[in-house]
């Protein structure tokens, strides 16, 4: 363990921690999550810090470009925000750069095309929070994503970061901050929903010196990126929720089990403890504190099952990551056999907030059971693809619609799966239902880790269910029999339906199966591996039906129970199907009438996308 | 008393032991909760699910923490989803519900699953008839399947994992039994899980497959017909079997054991041993077996051996009828009366020994008897401080302290090494005085590794520091282990002669005597748990002394006033001719390299098994049966008397060795010997006053044992481990009836060496007689090796792979060197040659004869 290089007394974090929340040197923050990477925001930043020098604006002008974490509104990236004035412009290249330079930062204009449109009012919109995407949105844990440089420590101590642990060693005993924990009303953030500060209690209470605390970032779920971008974004306020946790229960040693699939995240995080220990958060005698705690970062090898608390412990230990059955429970026997608290991401990262603007600030948001705010990335048939943090209670349809923007090209909402592969979906009846731990359970969803996938008119939910199926069974470990063995068998049935080749009795076999896998089962993920299964079967029966009964697919996807013909009013006999078609099923001449052979046909769907008059049809 | 339990199970109350599980309680009531993957010797994991059940517990007002009453009085129970009856510990109040709907539907479906996948060749299975998935099946099963055919996995049905072992992938239910036994009991992780989900397969990760000394219990272990030995797969279906208790004649732990048998066609109709398995004695061997016991019996049923008595006509050993062999013999050893002499094997049954000194001290007057190979000393002392009666080592735990002294367990008595292991695991200090590195090493509290040639002098000191009251110096590892030696509440102590001379043996045994006779607020003799276990060389050399099989003592350790000649001097005489006439029984001093050929003798007779080298020099050669055609009894090294039985009928014309040596002695003069071993029995019970409380009957006594893993159970099926022929008894040690006085140690001067010492060490696999005819672990016997750490091969200019000529004290052999990191530096270690080569460490001479391939290369 490092001694700490260097101890900052009280009055000094507070000297720096100033009450603004925006920062009032002139910044540009870029987006630099994950997903704006891709789009190539790092050469944007970049062109920026070349456009800004050739124009002399550094000289004049105290201005920074930064590389934030994730500013959520992934669809539109590379997202550019311009600070203290909010403008923010989307879709950025960085062609687009010296014009934003010379037009908006010297002249101060707007540029509209790059500008936000409102797709409902066409209204551009030049600031950030007036975009219904944000407007919506209470972002208490992400709120600094797109503020602050990830890999500068005192950034986010300037923004009050680091301010909770001076509390909480300073002010607050270890029951006093369980105390404080239990009366914000946080609930685990990973899904299952346990009182936070009564899990801490329980490890607290536990014999024995050596404890672990554990920082679940092993985000598997299809999808799901709320905890890579939080890592991405602003790692110290995990750590600092950890600490804080470390010193609640006693915990001398920590881990973080991150995916090695991360590598941005892992590297930021890498680089937060480093800071975080240089800066004596961690290390020995923590702040004068006498208070030891260090943090150390396991990788995880992308193994969904990990996700589970004795499979991730198990994976740190070394062993293969299989769970076992509880009890005992990690706050019994956990790492190593010692007491053990597990936390998500989310929920580590919402602890700093809760010792900082005080438990009952955190209560008043939520309902009287979901206390705070919950963060879900929000993907599949949805306009705002993006990473979105709200309070809990507000309706699924508030967050698909006002901030999810509804779902492209005008088609119907058809379910949204909350909760990934362990959880459920809900159909449009009950878009109205409150987002919190119980009302989703009731509806046979879970809330879950925070992955919601919405799924348009043309999704069939058989195929859906089937996806899902084919995710868990896939990641079984094989440990339990009724995991390993039954979530092949609901595939197969599933794969069968799909095929067009069910048979009565398929869907109450599937039932069957699906209840026996989820009492029998040993971990959570078996225990909620039929969960898509079962809500599907509950909520769109008459289309499992429609496949068994009627031999179609009512969304038209299923390969099995479709077939493609060529509509010949609208055929220009143009051959780009023909071309295409692996199969050589498109028989015809140019300018001529095509017709596709349906015993050589595969289903792939290539003519359907490719031809531009509409002449391929699914029947 | 506060430590028990109470709770009901289907309504039924029960009080166990705080700590037990639900699946064990239940089982002490007789209900039975199906399981698959929990096994009662193995930690549970709870992953096959076949045994969830539900699960009540009582209810508190979580104000005044007062239990909740319904209005009927009874307390109110909270009862959450189905829960693993094998992971879950009893609790007061607790109740249990194992046959409710919700259980049986979780239960059936599981089945149903495990089915689905499982081939239904049960027709052909080695375990069908004893099979638990079969058993759950017919008692829990839907009888129907919902599943679709095509779901079955289609794998390989023949995987040598190793030649051993086979496994068959369809058959496998991933209950990873096999992988905790090797991994949690034995220490030997060579098999463990590839891929996940439904991919998931055992693969063995050694070279050669499954190499550990142990991969025959998995096959006991497994719930279904997936891992089989490849002896007997295929080779017989289990309600044909027909069991017979036996005794291991391998080693001194005395492994209780069943042969089961059958009439084969391959074999002329003849009755064969178609496979041992173990036997629950939880005193001894508890359900384990060593593979040598499991897979070493096939020479019983060998081609090679003698059926028939021979006679030596003309230079030519030719078949003879009984009467002739043994009116011969009678007459030639009547002949030379005194000058005739005995020797013995430490492999014959207690009624053969006793027989065979009855045979030469009235039968001839001549006290000229040894074993032929004693190699290991201190058996009076053992009759005075032996390990007192009730030992179990399973009951040492913390607090308690086992020291291992010249000897490495895993090679010798690998049950013994599997119990100790075990023991260290669950806290007892154990102490290891050794020459050299041993695999018990990583489970030691403290290693003491000692300089060739000062093992006694190591133990003197340890002896000297046990007595003084120390404060143990971290740094000195003899101080700090003397002083939890004798600090320890129970205290066992085993010895060996690796590395030592039979008087070094003879010596050392003195002092851990004088050692455990330390009185330092614990008595370490005379009491169940404390006491010396020597590990002797064979299975009954500890019936050899107490039969008196020694030229200085009589049955039941009488000193005679003139004792006769010792094996050393025997050998000698036979080349001097001050021997004239020789008995040797069970023994091969030739082959052993003990006597170089037949000397000066003018009479030798050998009764065997087989034609060995010795037999082949003698004038009379008598067929005796093997341990598997006859009964008798074995006393292994805790001093525990153990009967055997028979179980196939005798091969050829052979006879019981007792029965031969008592047609000899009835022939010499002796009264008409008793027709039963029973009635032999008898009459050492007669003679020897430690044995004096027991017969054949008390020998076959039981009680109820626990784990319940015998007969029917629903645990493993079969009955190989139903142990109703007896658990033995173990005699007192002096110690336990009185006062014994501290032993007079010889002082012996420790050896020191120039140049690199040799000693020789024994291997489980070595090659003799008996293992090299049963071919089953052929490719596993070891052959003359020489084993050196790597800077002592490069000091003797030699590689790995060489070989070397091994010259000590007139002889040599010829070993491969093998260089090994582990080897302890500054000795070099021979095994896989005759016993009798090295004595004691020894000078030798290293030269090499063929250069290694390797090098070649």
């Amino acid at each position: 363990m490092a001694e700490p290089t260097a101890t900052l007394d009280l009055s000094e974090l507070r000297r720096r921690a100033r009450p603004q929340d925006i920062p009032q040197v002139p910044t540009i923050t870029i987006c630099g999550g994950t997903g704006c990477r891709v789009y190539g925001s790092e050469m944007v930043a970049d062109r920026f810090r070349q456009e800004l020098d050739a124009a002399g604006c550094q000289a004049t002008v105290e201005l920074q470009v930064k590389s934030t974490g994730c500013h959520g509104f992934c669809e539109q990236g590379p997202l550019v925000v311009l600070r203290p004035s909010e403008i923010m412009y989307v879709h950025v290249k960085p062609k687009d750069v010296p014009e934003i330079v010379q037009r908006t930062i010297i002249a101060g204009e707007l540029i509209d095309r790059l500008l936000y449109v409102d797709p409902d009012s066409g209204d551009h919109i030049s600031r950030e929070p007036d975009v219904p995407f944000y407007k919506h949105q209470q972002r208490l844990i992400l709120n600094l994503n797109g503020l602050i440089d990830p890999l500068d420590i005192n950034e986010y101590i300037n923004m009050g970061g680091y301010r909770a642990i001076h509390h909480c060693l300073g002010e607050l005993t270890p029951p006093m901050v369980i105390d404080t924990v239990k009366r914000s009303g946080l609930r685990g953030r990973g899904g299952a929903g346990f009182p936070t500060g009564l899990k801490w209690e329980l490890c607290r209470n536990q014999p024995g010196d050596l404890k672990y605390v554990i920082c679940n970032a092993d985000e598997g779920d299809p999808g799901a990126y709320m905890d890579r971008s939080i890592i991405e974004g602003n790692p110290h306020r995990v750590l600092e929720g950890m600490i804080i946790g470390a010193y609640a229960m006693g915990a001398r040693r920590g881990y973080v089990y991150i995916r090695a699939e991360y590598p941005l995240a892992v590297k930021h995080l890498r680089a937060a403890v480093a800071q975080a220990r240089a800066a004596g958060f961690l290390g020995r005698n923590i702040l004068g504190s006498g208070f030891d705690f260090d943090i150390d970062i396991t990788l995880g090898s992308g193994a969904f099952v990990c996700g589970e608390e004795t499979a991730l412990m198990a994976s740190i230990e070394g062993r293969t990551g299989e769970p076992r059955p509880r009890p005992p429970f990690p706050a019994q026997r956990g790492l190593w056999g010692r007491p053990t608290n597990i936390n998500n991401v989310k929920s580590w990262a919402s602890v700093p907030i809760i010792i900082d603007r005080g438990p009952e600030f955190f209560a008043s948001i939520g309902t009287p059971s979901s206390k705070g705010t919950m963060i879900f990335s929000l993907v599949g048939n949805i306009n705002n693809t993006g990473l979105v943090e709200v309070p809990m209670g507000i309706t699924l349809r508030q967050l698909v619609e006002d901030i999810g923007g509804g779902v492209p090209g005008g088609k119907q909402f058809k379910a949204a799966q909350i909760g990934g592969p362990s959880g459920g979906c809900i159909p449009p009846e009950h878009l109205d239902v409150q987002i919190d731990y119980d009302s989703l359970r009731s509806l046979g969803a879970i809330m879950g880790s925070g992955g919601l996938v919405i799924a348009d008119e043309d999704t069939c939910m058989v195929d859906f269910a089937r996806f899902f199926m084919a995710f868990t069974q896939e990641e079984s470990c094989g440990k339990c029999v009724p995991c390993r063995i039954g979530t092949k068998a609901m595939l197969s049935t599933l794969e069968r339906i799909c095929d067009g080749k069910g048979q009565p009795g398929d869907l109450e076999y599937l039932t069957e199966l699906g209840n026996e896998i989820k009492s029998a089962s040993l971990c959570g993920l078996g225990q909620t591996a039929p969960n898509p299964v079962l809500s599907t079967l509950r909520y769109f029966r008459e289309e499992y039906q429609a496949h068994i009964h009627q031999g179609r697919c009512p969304a038209k996807v299923c390969k099995g129970l479709i077939s493609y013909s060529v509509l010949e009013e609208n055929c220009t006999g143009c051959m780009v199907c023909l071309r295409s078609c692996p199969t050589g099923a498109i028989q015809g001449a140019k300018r001529e009438v095509h017709h596709i052979d349906a015993e050589k046909c595969n289903r792939c769907g290539t003519c359907f996308s490719l031809c531009k008059f509409d002449a391929v049809q699914v029947v | 008393m506060s430590d028990l339990v109470t709770l009901t199970i289907d309504g039924v109350e029960v009080s166990v032991p705080k700590g037990t599980l639900v699946a064990d309680a239940a089982k002490k009531i007789q209900i039975d909760i199906p399981v698959f993957c929990y096994h009662p010797k193995l930690e549970p994991v709870g992953m096959c699910r076949v045994c969830l059940v539900e699960i009540g517990l009582p209810m508190r007002d979580r104000a005044t923490g007062e239990l909740l009453k319904n209005e009927d009085g009874s307390p109110k129970l909270s009862f959450r989803g189905l829960q693993t009856g094998c992971t879950v510990a009893v609790s007061e109040g607790m109740a249990v519900r194992t046959a409710s709907q919700p259980v049986k539907e979780a239960r059936g479906a599981v089945l149903e699953f495990l089915l689905s996948s499982h081939p239904l060749d049960c027709p052909v299975c080695d375990k069908g008839g004893e099979c638990p998935l079969q058993n759950l099946t017919m008692a829990h099963g839907k009888g129907t399947s919902r599943m679709a055919f095509n779901d079955k996995l289609k794998i390989a049905k023949h995987v040598p994992l190793g030649e051993l072992i086979y496994l068959d992938r369809e058959r496998c239910i991933q209950c990873a039994r096999c992988i905790r036994f090797q991994e949690e009991i034995v220490d030997d992780p060579v098999i463990r899980f590839h891929n996940r989900g439904r991919s998931l397969e055992i693969v063995t990760m050694s070279e050669p497959g499954f190499d550990s000394y142990w991969s025959g219990n998995t096959t006991d272990i497994c719930p279904v017909g997936a891992l089989t030995t490849s002896d007997f797969r295929f080779g017989a279906r289990p309600w044909e079997l027909t069991p017979a208790a036996s005794i291991c004649p391998h080693c001194p732990v005395g492994c209780n054991t069943t042969m089961s048998t059958r009439r084969e066609a391959i074999s002329g109709g003849r009755k064969v041993i178609k496979r041992i398995m173990p036997r629950q004695n939880e005193a001894v061997n508890e359900i384990w077996i060593c593979d040598k016991g499991r897979f070493v019996h096939h020479f019983a049923d060998s081609a090679q051996r003698l059926t028939t008595p021979l006679i030596r006509k003309d230079g030519q050993l030719v078949e003879a009828s009984w009467d002739e062999a043994l009116d011969l013999v009678a007459g030639q050893l009547q002949k030379h009366k005194s000058a005739a002499a005995g020797l013995a094997s430490g492999r014959l049954s207690n009624e053969d020994l006793f027989q065979f000194q009855k045979l030469f001290r009235k039968g001839l007057g001549s006290r000229n008897i040894d074993l032929a190979n004693r190699q290991l000393g201190g058996g009076e002392i053992v009759a005075q401080v032996g390990v007192g009666s009730g030992t179990n080592l399973k009951d040492l735990g913390k607090g308690d302290a086992i020291l291992v002294v010249a000897s490495d367990l895993h090679e010798e008595a690998p049950l013994w090494w599997m119990r100790v292991k075990q023991a260290a695991e669950r806290g007892v200090s154990l102490v290891l005085v050794n020459g050299r590195r041993t695999r018990l090493d990583k489970f030691a509290a403290h290693t003491v590794n000692y300089e060739p040639g000062q093992g006694l002098m190591t133990i003197r000191r340890l002896f000297g520091l046990a007595q003084v009251e120390t404060e143990s110096t971290r740094d000195d590892q003899l101080a700090a282990a003397a002083e939890k030696l004798i600090k320890a509440e129970n205290l066992v102590a085993f010895y060996g002669s690796e590395g030592l001379t039979f008087d070094e043996s003879d010596a050392l045994a003195k002092l851990l005597g004088n050692l455990l006779l330390i009185k330092n607020g614990h008595n370490h003799t005379g009491r169940a748990n404390n006491g010396l276990i020597p590990v002797w060389p064979h299975s009954n050399s500890q019936g050899a002394w107490d039969m008196g099989i020694h030229p200085a003592y009589g049955p039941g350790y009488a000193a005679l006033e003139t004792p006769g000649l010792g094996a050393a001097q025997i050998y000698a005489g036979a080349a001097s001719g001050d021997i004239e006439a020789l008995y040797v029984v069970g023994a091969d001093p030739v082959g052993d390299g003990l006597m170089a050929d037949r000397g000066k003798l003018s009479f030798l007779v050998v009764q065997e098994l087989f034609l060995t080298e010795t037999a082949a020099l003698a004038d009379v050669v008598l067929p005796a049966q093997s341990w598997a055609e006859r009964e008798g009894t074995y006393t292994n090294g805790e001093r525990r008397v153990q009967r055997y039985y028979p179980a196939i009928p005798a091969y050829g014309d052979s006879r019981p060795d007792w029965q031969i040596l008592a047609q000899v002695g009835e022939r010499a003069g002796l009264e008409k010997p008793a027709f039963a071993a029973s009635l032999m029995f008898k009459e050492i019970a007669k003679a020897v006053t430690q044995y004096k409380h027991m017969d054949y009957r008390s020998l076959a006594q039981v009680e109820k044992q626990w784990p319940d893993v015998g007969g029917d159970d629903l645990y493993y099926g079969g009955n190989a481990y139903e142990n109703g022929s007896g658990l033995g008894q173990q005699w007192m040690a002096a110690a336990e009836s009185g006062a014994v006085e501290r032993f007079e140690a010889p002082d012996i001067e420790p050896n020191s060496f120039e140049s690199l010492p040799l000693i020789q060490t024994r291997a489980l696999y070595a090659s003799g007689t008996l293992t090299n005819i049963s071919k089953v672990i052929e490719a596993r016997l070891v052959s003359p090796t020489l084993t050196v750490s790597p800077a002592d091969a490069a000091r003797l200019e030699l590689s790995d792979g060489d070989v070397v000529d091994v010259a000590v004290n007139g002889a040599s052999v010829q070993a491969k060197l093998s260089v090994s990191k582990y080897a302890t530096v500054g000795l070099a270690q021979l095994s896989g040659v005759g016993s009798g080569f090295v004595s004691g460490t020894a000078a030798a001479e290293f030269n090499r004869v063929v250069e290694s391939e390797k090098e070649l290369a």
